[in-house]
């Protein structure tokens, strides 16, 4: 609960008035104010500046140091107060996070000091608010990714002898600088890669004449020695592929990279050229083929990342590179048909049709004016002239606009991005700190009943188990207690496996006991199966919950909610309570007394179901059962939901 | 586009503009001594409520948003903006739109130290919503259907649609002593002395403060 909103609880309590007399079962007991003392001011100091507030700003978040008792064990008797030998300007926000409820996180503080203190002080980060909260999460990151770094250079140093060949083969490949042998790798490959592509382009140089033919490029004059060069080049690039094909971890995801794609492109031409020489047909796409070659170019992307990043932000701004081009289209269609029709008249004109005139509209546009093609008639020059201004502020105006905008527009998608995935990740984790708090508030309505029903009995048989709620805490829930008495309904916890098991659980009621407590059982082993002490706890945790569901449908009928059998179900409570009380203080097991109180009131039960179709009916606890005199309490309890009460029931059943 | 988007920038500023004046209004409450001579509360419960009040509305009035706020964060499984609007105007007893804190005293002093006879009445207002001194079936079936809001979606057994009705006939059934649809004040009272529970659960909250 929220900081301040605890201090406006005892408005919300007494609002809670307006509901009583629409209510038609008892409200539960408020929780007694044991300890009721003045709110005192209390001195917290850090490492000698001191602080003070309520004592009650700081009860407001029990689960905190701060909040619980806890800050007993830093309480220096001497002085009267409380000593923390911690950062004092960290203390500032955190102190300040009880008094307003929003925890903010100080731009100037270093990332890790501020959680170790949020660590230490038992507050969890994710409560930071809003507009503390991205810069908190910004700097976090860009923290871990620099820890991530020293972890893989610390890495890289040490010898790993576990991984396997293939392994350090692919760490190889992806890090030259692991070991010699992959650098020497590295530069090899590149340099073959260079010599590669200078070879594509002097092979097409004129290389003087051969005494009886024209003049020959340089391919041609030494196709032997170029032959040779290609081949080896193809060679080392063929056993590159192939190593990494083999060193890779998934074969398929490398096979599908951008990069192995163009190692294949890049020596593919030359294989499908030693398969196909000579042959005149094809020997034209052949030629076609070789252009391919240049695509070896882009092999240099595994050695330079700044290649790797500018295709990265091509391919991200190709929305923004689409829309341009596309406003061009429009533009050089509209001009080049204007052109056509104004030149349409004029002798030998050039503009022969709209595709021949995009020709002369883009030279024009673009600004370039090579002149091959010029408009004759007035009219043509008039609109060659606006096609050309236009073209100025089509092209020139937008190019930059659009480049500002792009990285505007790429910073905010990645930050609206970023904003989208934490707060999917914050709502995910205040759903579950709500969970929590409705099983704490679940967990301490058991409580509030096992108190009540021993303080019915008197039996103090085992001491006060449960978790010590702070006493706001219980009147948050008492508050909750009252709604749920006054509508009838209780509270679900969101499990939607849970609502399936009720639901099933109910429809069969007079099921055989064995296989309700495997169910039971089930249910809750699969739920918490952390915390339980053996044996005794889980077996009285199964016939807690098999005879809550028993009473459940068992004492429908005394906690009836119509007015015209109240008399009735009042006399039927108090005796199922003599019942209760009369069994024998041994039992042989807990489920013969279960099939004791059931048979009493079996037959009711079927009525019982007919009437409550009504209005759904609050179930006494899930306790009910457990002590053998002890009878159900006064004031029924509601349903309960299986994992809770069986969590619960570990907590008590250390009898 | 240019200059509609610098338009658009002008009016929000502008509209961020009005919102700050707006909550500088601040109101002050009367002096401590007159309040306490006023309501049923000691001089420190005031000290401690006016603290909790301020804190969460520095301005010093609370409006109906704030107020829903407010009591949503006490039912977070549940919409709770319905019954607080009522509570609202329950609160707001001069009908200005925004309750100051001698409003919330005065009120909170008789639902938590006042009579019964006070604490009924004050009921009766809160379900009386168009306060024209009786509750009919439709009041009443706004109430409780906001009540049932309160719980949300998650509950067991599952709230069946005509869950509120029945429970406004039941009501009705007790409340209307002659069966003439309405619930005067004098049959509320009345009705709500010979129930046990309901004079039992009208003393539960004593000890608030």
């Amino acid at each position: 609960m929220a900081a301040g909103v605890a201090a406006w609880l005892p408005f919300a309590r007494a609002a809670a008035i307006g509901w009583m007399p629409v209510a038609n079962c008892p409200m539960p007991l408020a929780p007694a104010d044991k300890n009721k003392r003045q709110d005192e001011l209390i001195v917290l100091n850090v490492s000698g500046r001191r602080f003070q507030t309520w004592r009650t700003t700081l009860e407001r978040y029990p689960d905190t140091l701060l909040g619980s008792t806890e800050k007993e064990f830093f309480f220096n008797e001497d002085t009267k107060e409380y000593f923390f030998d911690r950062d004092p300007e960290v203390f500032r926000c955190v102190l300040n996070f009880y008094r307003t409820g929003k925890l903010h996180y100080p731009r100037y503080e270093c990332i890790s000091a501020y959680d170790d203190e949020l660590a230490f002080y038992g507050i969890l980060p994710e409560i930071i608010g809003d507009c503390c909260y991205e810069e908190y999460k910004d700097r976090k990151r860009e923290n871990a990714e620099r820890l991530m770094d020293d972890n893989d250079s610390e890495n890289n140093q040490e010898s790993m002898p576990s991984l396997s060949f293939r392994q350090t083969m692919w760490r190889a490949f992806e890090n030259p600088h692991t070991s010699t042998l992959a650098l020497v790798f590295y530069y090899v490959t590149g340099f073959f890669i260079a010599v590669s592509v200078i070879t594509n382009v002097v092979e097409t140089v004129p290389c003087g004449t051969v005494p009886g033919s024209k003049e020959l490029p340089c391919g041609e004059r030494y196709s032997v020695a170029f032959f040779c060069l290609d081949t080896a080049c193809v060679m080392i690039f063929t056993v590159e592929y192939l190593l990494r094909l083999f060193a890779a971890p998934s074969r398929y995801r490398f096979i599908r990279s951008v990069m192995s794609i163009i190692d294949v492109v890049a020596i593919m031409p030359y294989y499908i050229g030693l398969v196909m020489t000579n042959n005149e047909d094809v020997s034209g796409a052949f030629v076609t083929l070789r252009v391919f070659r240049v695509f070896r170019i882009f092999k240099f992307s595994r050695h330079s990342q700044g290649l790797r990043i500018l295709g990265y932000t091509l391919k991200s701004c190709a929305s923004e590179l689409g829309f341009l081009l596309f406003s061009l289209t429009m533009a050089i269609i509209i001009f080049a048909t204007v052109m056509f029709y104004a030149e349409k008249g004029s002798s030998a004109s050039k503009f022969t049709s709209i595709p021949a005139s995009f020709w002369y509209t883009i030279v024009t546009m673009t600004t370039l004016g090579y002149g091959d093609m010029v408009p004759k008639t007035i009219a043509g020059k008039i609109f060659g002239s606006i096609c050309s201004l236009s073209g100025v502020l089509v092209i020139a105006l937008p190019v930059p606009v659009i480049v500002s905008n792009f990285s505007r527009i790429y910073h905010q998608n990645q930050r609206a991005d970023k904003r989208r995935a934490q707060k999917k990740a914050r709502l995910a984790r205040i759903r579950v700190a709500k969970t929590g708090s409705s099983n704490a508030y679940l967990h301490s309505k058991r409580n509030g009943l096992l108190n009540e029903a021993l303080e019915l009995t008197g039996t103090p048989e085992e001491e006060h188990m449960g978790k010590t709620t702070s006493l706001i805490e219980s009147q948050h829930h008492h508050l909750l207690h009252c709604l749920e008495k006054t509508t009838g309904l209780s509270y679900l916890v969101d499990d939607p496996l849970l609502s399936v098991r009720t639901s099933t659980i109910k429809n069969h009621e007079f099921i055989d006991e064995q296989m309700f407590e495997q169910n039971c059982m089930e249910s809750s082993m699969q739920n918490y199966p952390s915390t339980r002490s053996p044996s005794l706890s889980s077996h009285a945790g199964l016939t807690t919950t098999c005879c809550s569901r028993r009473s459940k449908k068992t004492t429908h009928l005394p906690n009836s909610n119509l007015p015209a059998t109240r008399l009735r179900s009042m006399q039927e409570l108090s005796t199922i309570h003599i019942q209760g009380s009369e069994q024998p203080s041994l039992t042989t097991s807990r489920s013969s007394l279960n099939l004791k109180a059931d048979d009493g009131l079996r037959p009711n039960c079927k009525t019982s179901q007919i009437t409550t179709a009504i209005i759904s009916i609050p179930t006494p606890p899930a306790l009910t059962p457990e002590g053998e005199s002890r009878p159900p309490p006064a004031s029924p309890g509601p349903n309960t939901n299986i994992p809770s009460i069986a969590s619960n029931v570990v907590k008590v059943s250390a009898l | 586009t240019w200059a509609v988007t610098g338009e658009f920038l002008m009016s929000k500023r502008r509209d961020i503009e009005d919102e700050l004046e707006m909550t500088m209004v601040c109101h002050r409450p009367e002096g401590l001594e007159q309040l306490e001579a006023q309501t049923n509360f000691t001089k420190r419960e005031l000290q401690v409520l006016y603290r909790g009040f301020k804190n969460e509305c520095p301005s010093g009035v609370v409006n109906e948003d704030t107020f829903k706020q407010i009591y949503a964060q006490f039912f977070p499984h549940g919409d709770a903006s319905t019954y607080a609007h009522y509570l609202f105007n329950a609160f707001d007893t001069t009908q200005t739109g925004s309750v100051k804190f001698e409003d919330f005293v005065t009120a909170l002093s008789i639902l938590l130290r006042g009579t019964v006879h006070e604490k009924l009445r004050w009921t009766f207002n809160l379900y009386d919503i168009n306060k024209d001194g009786y509750i009919n079936k439709e009041e009443m079936m706004d109430i409780v259907k906001a009540i049932y809001d309160m719980m949300g979606k998650y509950t067991y057994p599952v709230l069946k649609e005509d869950t509120p009705r029945q429970h406004v006939d039941v009501f009705f059934q007790k409340m209307d002593k002659n069966k003439d649809g309405i619930v005067t004040l004098d049959e509320f009272l009345e009705s709500c002395q010979e129930d046990d529970n309901i004079m039992r659960s009208l003393q539960l909250f004593q000890n608030v403060m």
